[in-house]
């Protein structure tokens, strides 16, 4: 088809995403899939998948940047950048300015400080711990017998919130039971739940400006963002498809040259 | 260069080979005074006052070098549950938990490097707590195992200025161990051989300090892991004269690569402070990561730790109970930035890494804001990794690497 893309590789803990994008950060396909164990194939067949919606080839592709955890085993990628670089970049793109990006992943969370360029400040990430992350939610959900797609809305509908004061995501487990036994109702367990996962994200950092939300938790649970705004008193802002945020940092991290900068 | 045309990630010190020769001596006379009892030995902290011991013809052996020895030659995730079921917590000092696993399952590297069933056994324990209190438990284990004396100093801690009143109490405390050490040696304490002993371990001291400020130099003719090989001596054998020729020769090779502009990392581009113990069983991918990067950690508070210019063989006494306690381990919040300001400064540092080892509190210096307040007053970025000194079950390495890069990316496109 002829047009310059650009690809960025997010290989996180949990799901593979991938964007295929021009140079000034225009998305044309995106593509998902569980990391699973093979994290090259999972690469290559959301490549494939991408470049299908795209109608293009990999002849199109002018350069490719991974990033994610397993950014160092995506063979088709001509570079690697953290996906603390790549957050930093995706969420500038929507949000321009000086802004606080949060990503809440499947594995770890981030802080990010950016200036009004888009230069990165400092940043945090969590502890050696998932709690505070998607896979606490996750564990949460099996705990509950509930689908994950199902906990946004039950946390959007409570009518109050269960306070989890653990630290550890199996010990909240055993504290859910508690409530439980106590008569507590599900849907305000679930919001305790992402009140929790605040909780965590606010002890990482003071949080100051405006605050950009990423990553596939606030994807999935966009009640998260209402409740951290909430607790900070910040605006806090939600770019499309957040999932993709470090993808596309990715892709315009490969369409900014050698270094990415 | 190697076969493979890439630059080397890790440039080996010649001196290397006769510093492994020193230690292999220094361990086999340790395991000959234990078979034959030719001459008694003494277990002490690794900080503690070993010129004092060597006066008395002790050998002197360092579990804390077994610690590092089992961290490094990643046996302790093996052993440390050995010494967490019989009572020790996991939330405790990983050396002291792998030693005492070590001790337990009969299980040590100094078999494969030395050819020892195990370590010396003691006649004494002496220690200081000027590092933690920890050492003291530690030792205690050993004391109801072996049923011999222990005798120790109990140092302050969070000291601002070092007064009178401090040196004076630990003057006494040292004083005070000379019945019971003429006791178990079967010699009288004799203060000339002191100051001889004195003496040596000041001289080792210069000379371990003219090797570490090497790294001043750019590019650094060494690394942070380099100074944690080549402190085994200044660790294990000051107060002895062979510690200072080894480093007398170490510091011309260092001279060497400086005249001849050789760095420890080719391109030497970035360079980094580390603060805080080694996470010993990672020491070579860390240095790795940072040399694909070309990024040099030059400086240590760990390394210079082993620093005692107190010493003074005019006065021993004083002079031991003020190297001991001038230490930064021992000293105030405030003292600790400004020491930190002064490395920063003297040797020309990028960012920090403060190692944040969940075994070991008094070496994890970003507890109480230091490194927020660091970087707020110099501007200089920095990285908090989570993990540990020997546990690795404790340390996510995925985390850790990419807070690495993210550094100095971060520095990278500010460069730009």
């Amino acid at each position: 088809m002829g047009r310059a893309l650009y690809c960025g590789v997010d290989v996180g803990a949990s799901a593979t995403k991938l964007v295929l994008a021009d140079g000034a950060g225009e998305v044309f396909a995106r593509a998902v899939r569980p990391s699973g164990v093979d994290y090259a194939a999972t690469a290559r067949a959301c490549l494939a998948e991408a470049l299908a919606t795209a109608g293009a080839t990999e002849a199109d592709l002018v350069r490719t940047v991974a990033t994610g955890y397993g950014r160092g085993n995506v063979p088709f990628a001509d570079a690697t950048l953290t996906e603390i670089h790549c957050h930093g970049l995706g969420a500038h793109h929507f949000v321009p300015g000086a802004i606080t990006v949060v990503d809440i992943g499947g594995q770890d969370n981030k802080v990010i400080r950016l200036d009004e360029a888009g230069g990165r400040v400092d940043f945090r990430m969590n502890r050696k711990c998932a709690a505070g992350t998607g896979a606490f939610l996750e564990e949460i959900a099996l705990r509950l017998d509930l689908p994950l797609g199902d906990l946004d809305g039950l946390a959007r509908a409570a009518s109050g919130s269960v306070r989890l004061s653990s630290f550890c995501t199996v010990f909240a487990k055993t504290e859910i039971l508690t409530h439980l036994r106590r008569g507590a109702k599900v849907s305000d367990i679930v919001r305790g739940a992402f009140a929790s996962v605040v909780q965590r994200v606010i002890e990482m950092d003071p949080l100051e400006g405006r605050i950009v939300l990423t990553g596939g938790v606030a994807a999935h649970h966009p009640t998260i963002a209402a409740i951290l705004a909430e607790r900070t008193g910040r605006e806090v802002t939600v770019p499309p498809y957040p999932q993709f945020t470090g993808a596309l940092g990715a892709a315009i991290g490969a369409a900014r040259g050698p270094g990415g900068q | 260069m190697p076969a493979d045309g890439k630059p080397a990630l890790i440039k080996k010190i010649r001196s290397a080979g006769p510093m492994r020769e020193l230690m292999g001596a220094y361990f086999r006379e340790l395991d000959e005074a234990s078979k034959t009892g030719s001459a008694k030995v003494a277990w002490c902290t690794s900080v503690g006052p070993a010129e004092l011991l060597r006066s008395f013809g002790f050998r002197v052996y360092f579990p804390e070098n077994h610690g590092a020895l089992l961290g490094s030659s990643r046996l302790a995730p093996d052993l440390i549950p050995a010494a967490n079921a019989v009572g020790y917590s996991p939330e405790i000092c990983s050396y002291l938990t792998s030693d005492v696993g070590s001790y337990l399952r009969k299980l040590t590297p100094l078999t494969k490097a030395f050819g020892m069933a195990g370590p010396p056994k003691p006649d004494i324990l002496v220690y200081n707590t000027n590092q933690c209190r920890d050492v003291q438990d530690w030792f205690a284990f050993y004391q109801r195992e072996f049923k011999v004396p222990m005798i120790g100093i109990e140092t302050p801690r969070s000291i601002g200025d070092i007064t009178k009143d401090h040196l004076d109490g630990l003057v006494g405390q040292h004083r005070a161990l000379v019945p019971t050490l003429e006791r178990v040696s079967g010699t009288r304490f004799d203060i000339d051989r002191l100051r001889e002993t004195v003496k040596c371990s000041h001289d080792c001291t210069l000379g371990w300090k003219k090797v570490l400020r090497a790294a001043e130099h750019v590019p650094s003719p060494l690394t942070f892991a380099d100074g944690t090989i080549h402190m085994g001596p200044a660790v294990v054998l000051r107060g002895d004269p062979r510690a200072v020729s080894y480093y007398e020769s170490l510091v011309a090779e260092l001279e060497e690569r400086k005249a001849a502009g050789v760095g420890a990392v080719d391109g030497e581009r970035w360079r980094f402070y580390w603060d805080g113990m080694p996470v010993w069983g990672k020491l070579r991918e860390h240095t790795e990561l940072f040399s694909s990067r070309r990024a040099c950690i030059v400086a240590s508070t760990y390394c210079n730790s082993w620093i005692f210019e107190g010493l003074a063989e005019e006065d021993p006494f004083t002079g031991m109970a003020r190297a001991y306690t001038e230490l930064f381990i021992v000293r105030s919040e405030e003292f600790k930035q400004r020491y930190l300001e002064g490395m920063v400064r003297d040797y020309g540092i990028h960012g920090i890494v403060y190692h944040d080892a969940k075994t070991c509190p008094n070496n994890s210096n970003d507890r109480y804001g230091l490194h927020v307040r660091l970087t707020r007053s110099l501007g200089v970025p920095h990285v908090v990794i989570h993990g540990d000194l020997n546990d690795l079950r404790l340390y996510s390495e995925e985390q850790a690497d990419t807070q690495f890069e993210a550094l100095i990316e971060q520095l990278e496109s500010k460069a730009v």
